[in-house]
């Protein structure tokens, strides 16, 4: 059984034609307006807060402090350590300190403009090393173990000993910056607490089903008494995993009982405000024979958590995992740092750790290329994973361990075969410059951590069908990939299905819209829905037809078909004939994990280790301006190899958007943040790649069989995102000498390269 | 909200006539006002183009307009290109040819599109993703945008593609 691919995606019209709705376009009659006060002080003690008079604006209906707040007054995934509204202490920009509930924006931006929130500014930490440092100062005072939130450690053979006889060792130091996610839609929703005491929520969400008891345990709700729903999302990116509006959001319903209200965060306010990409250091060392062949690596990770914890830990692990990269090493060390500071929040971001990772692992391939005087393709593919090695961390890698074939497949492209050549065709001025990285992502929450979904399948009245989709749809595609495995599975058009999106109440539970595994978990569950549809379809049918033989029975589109009689049942029939519980299947399905894990990470109890992983390929060329240091990406060639393709297209839309992210984290974004304060917190300022600043990225999606997965596919939402970053700067090395150990590259850092003489 | 004036245009092909703050901006009065819900606040200050609407035909960012700047003007809305039964070219090209994802830039990138259309019906890439950098998308990496652009091109000068 194969799946036809689906395009246009079931989304595709009624976006492109402005119809659909997000949560930003939910507008309830007579909806209140929600907001908050941000502190803009990134360390410091509130030593007065004034809301008489903001009270007293005509329009503000409530204005709330810390003491307002019932319940835990604390959010978190994992960890709760997140004031919803600050007390005493402030601890980074965006902390809020008062939220007001008036009837429109006008009242509302009146009442915040009239509290008075008086400040002592306190001695900050702006950077995880100084944060680490005896004397520094404390982001939770009274905290066992100080500003270290955790540290872990994986460890396989003796790698200090093993770095000791290599021939060669490189060493070095690399940093990845802070990233925000400039999802296009702000993070926003709407709330109102019923007279029945439910509360009831539209937001735009990656985690509906979790958003439930993260409000619950904030704010001392019932976590069966809230439900969530989740339209469509203008972008996540991991932005909108964990809560942003919503415990604020309650907390508004609760104290404005029957009124729907609406928070939508500006775009300041989301810089201010939201989570962001870790900035983090790693120092590597990267030890081989002289040959090439990799033998030890050790590895330090530090991450900037900012002041609350939200899913650090977990990013560390994830980015831990992966810190050998797509290679076979034999003996590896690795350390990872949780530090706490006075910076914006950290948080998940598409890659979730592995980004900062990957481009410290793939420089020092660099730098043993370069002293080994190899081609770094050539390295790369040397020492790629294959099928029955153990990984970085000692997990057996899986069938569909396609590194090197990713790497094969781009070193066949033009791009590379001829760039000698288009080096030497650079204009005048312009100096250009070819790189190559590798890359993995792993797919799912990890050992520990049940990565599940469970999926409902209804046969309407009419015949048509209905998917109940519990995990939410943030861009990425999966709520139309449900359709068409669905659509394959019972031989029906794509057209026969209608998506309900996430609902707490009207659909079974699922994990998060995250992590790579949307597609793989949930669809895996609707398959098996599909089964239990089939199946009853045809022992219904059966019975229409006087057909003791229910397994001969076959589905055609919009009926049930007899081929030894030829007879059909028309599935509107059947939707008109069945009760109501009968119309409906559920299945659910939880993701094979690593049968025998590696006697290492034991800290890490969720999410560790991780057993499937899809794999790529990054090529970019570049141009540097002599003159002005601006560099131009010409050209990005992604190969993923990602399991069974669904959709060509639906794969080239992921790994272009993702090389496109990368691309922006290696040459434009910098959030410019200075003692905990970002200087660039808008889009006039913080610089995303626009159309023009892009090539035509190719995207080579190699074919392959997952077995475990629905129809043959892995996930590969977030693997593409990693191979800009190094490759780009392994091409600027290319072509002006640049040795680049920090992101995003800036035209000083290329001019001053080209003013140093060639060594 | 004081009701100070009353503003006379057309929108999406029909008269409308609303009274209203003259300050209000234009994008919340087409959402709230008209629900219309196509152009959307991604920034609120003109960086992401989100919120562009046609104004007599040029492409305006709807949330630096104010609703009395709309007296007088044909207003175009992505709603008012088509409809999901009925969609215009630019949309069953962006449809088709995958350069929606998250889909909140979506209408706006329409606008954009249909504005460098109407000036030059046979753009080449380079010019549409000039006409295109004034609105951000996220999601896309903008390649299969561009791909739309120009067979909308091709399906509104009546070839085949």
């Amino acid at each position: 059984m194969t799946a036809s691919a689906a395009f246009p995606r079931a989304d595709a019209l009624s976006k492109a034609t402005g119809r659909e709705r997000y949560s930003a376009d939910v507008t309830p009659p007579d909806c209140l307006w929600a907001g908050v006060l941000r502190a803009n002080a990134p360390h410091a003690l509130i030593e007065s807060l004034d809301v008489d008079a903001a009270r007293a604006v005509p329009g503000v209906m409530a204005v709330l402090t810390r003491a307002d707040v019932p319940g835990t007054g604390l959010q978190g995934i994992v960890h709760k350590d997140q004031p919803v509204l600050c007390g005493r202490r402030v601890r980074h920009c965006g902390d809020p300190a008062a939220l007001a509930v008036a009837v429109s924006r006008e009242a509302l931006a009146e009442g915040l403009a009239r509290i008075r929130l008086t400040l002592s500014p306190l001695p900050g930490v702006f950077d995880p090393a100084s944060a680490l440092a005896p004397d520094a100062p404390l982001v939770h005072p009274g905290r066992e173990g100080g500003n270290l939130l955790s540290r872990g450690l994986m460890e396989k053979g003796d790698a200090p000993a093993a770095l000791a006889t290599c021939a060669v060792v490189v060493e070095d130091t690399f940093e990845t910056p802070a990233q925000d996610h400039v999802f296009l839609e702000p993070p926003n929703g709407v709330a109102r607490m019923a007279a029945s005491g439910v509360l009831d929520m539209v937001v735009s969400t990656q985690a509906p089903f979790r958003d439930r008891f993260e409000i619950a345990h904030a704010l001392g709700l019932d976590p069966r008494r809230i439900r969530i729903r989740a339209p469509y999302l203008g972008g996540g990116f991991g932005g909108k995993d964990g809560a942003t509006v919503q415990c604020l959001l309650a907390l508004a319903a609760m104290q404005v009982p029957g009124r729907w209200i609406r928070m939508a965060w500006s775009r300041e306010e989301t810089f201010l405000a939201g989570y962001k990409r870790h900035a983090a250091v790693v120092r590597l060392r990267l030890g081989a024979d002289a040959d090439g062949t990799l033998r030890a690596m050790t590895c330090r990770m530090l991450f900037d958590v900012g002041p609350y914890a939200h899913l650090s830990t977990e990013i560390m692990a994830l980015g831990m995992e992966h810190a050998a990269g797509p290679y076979r090493i034999p003996h590896t060390r690795i350390e990872g740092l949780c530090a706490y500071t006075n910076n914006p929040v950290g948080g998940a971001f598409r890659g979730f750790g592995v980004l900062q990772a990957s481009f410290a692992v793939e420089r020092a391939m660099d730098a043993l290329a370069a002293r080994l005087g190899r081609d770094p393709a050539g390295l790369r593919l040397q020492n790629a994973l294959r099928p029955g090695d153990a990984n970085g961390v000692g997990v057996t890698a899986e069938p569909g361990t396609d590194v090197a074939a990713c790497l094969e497949a781009v070193m066949a492209h033009p791009v590379w075969t001829g760039r000698q050549a288009w080096k030497k065709a650079a204009p005048p001025f312009v100096r250009r410059g070819v790189g190559v990285a590798a890359m993995q992502n792993a797919m799912g929450y990890g050992r520990g951590l049940p990565d599940h979904a469970a999926a409902k399948l209804e046969l309407t009245r009419q015949g048509t069908f209905r998917i109940y989709n519990s995990v939410p749809d943030m861009g990425q595609g999966n709520a139309s990939a449900f359709v068409t495995l669905a659509a394959t599975a019972l031989s029906q058009p794509p057209g026969s299905f209608a998506l309900v999106q996430p609902d707490t109440v009207l659909c079974p539970p699922a994990g998060s819209s995250s992590a790579s595994r949307t597609t793989y978990t949930f669809g895996n569950a609707l398959l098996g829905a599909c089964r239990a549809m089939a199946e009853k379809l045809k022992a219904r049918a059966a019975l229409v037809l006087l057909c003791d033989e229910p397994a001969r029975l076959v589905l055609a589109p919009g009926a049930v078909a007899d081929p030894a009689s030829g007879r059909t049942v028309p599935l509107a029939m059947l939707g008109g004939f069945l009760s109501r519980d009968d119309r409906i299947c559920v299945d659910q399905f939880v993701m094979p994990v690593v049968a025998t894990p590696p006697d290492t990470g034991k800290q890490f109890r969720l999410g560790f280790p991780h057993r499937f992983y899809s794999h790529g390929a990054c090529l970019c060329a570049v141009e540097a301006d002599e003159l002005t240091g601006q560099v131009r990406l010409t050209h990005c060639v992604t190969a993923v190899a990602c399991g069974r393709v669904l959709s060509q297209a639906g794969v080239e839309q992921q790994i272009q958007g993702a090389a496109a992210q990368g691309a922006g984290l290696a040459l434009f974004e910098n959030m410019a943040l200075a003692k905990g304060r970002i200087r660039a917190g808008d889009l006039g300022a913080y610089l995303i790649p626009t159309a023009l600043d892009l090539p035509d990225m190719e995207c080579l999606a190699l074919e392959d069989d997952e077995p475990s997965g629905p129809m043959g596919l892995k996930g590969m939402g977030e693997v593409g995102v990693h191979g800009p970053g190094p490759a780009v700067a392994q091409a600027l090395g290319d072509a002006v000498g640049l040795w680049v150990r920090r992101l995003p590259v800036t035209p000083g850092d290329v001019l001053r390269a080209m003013e140093e003489p060639a060594p | 909200m004081t009701e100070g004036i009353t503003v006379n245009f057309r929108l999406n092909g029909a008269p409308v006539s609303i009274a209203t703050a003259p300050g209000r901006r234009a994008l919340d009065l087409l959402r709230e006002e008209f629900g219309l819900f196509a152009a959307k606040e991604g920034c609120g200050t003109g960086e992401c183009g989100a919120c562009a609407v046609l104004v007599d035909g040029e492409a305006k960012l709807s949330c630096l307009m104010l609703a009395a700047q709309l007296e007088g003007r044909e207003v175009t809305t992505a709603e008012g290109l088509g409809t999901p039964e009925a969609p215009h070219p630019i949309q069953t090209a962006f449809a088709a040819l995958g350069a929606v994802q998250c889909g909140y830039c979506t209408p706006g990138m329409t606008i954009a599109t249909a504005a460098l259309l109407a000036k030059n019906p046979d753009p080449d890439r380079a010019a549409a993703r000039v006409a295109l950098s004034g609105n951000l998308c996220r999601c896309t990496g903008y390649v299969k945008i561009v791909d739309a652009v120009l067979a909308a091109a091709t399906a509104l000068r009546g070839e085949k593609s």
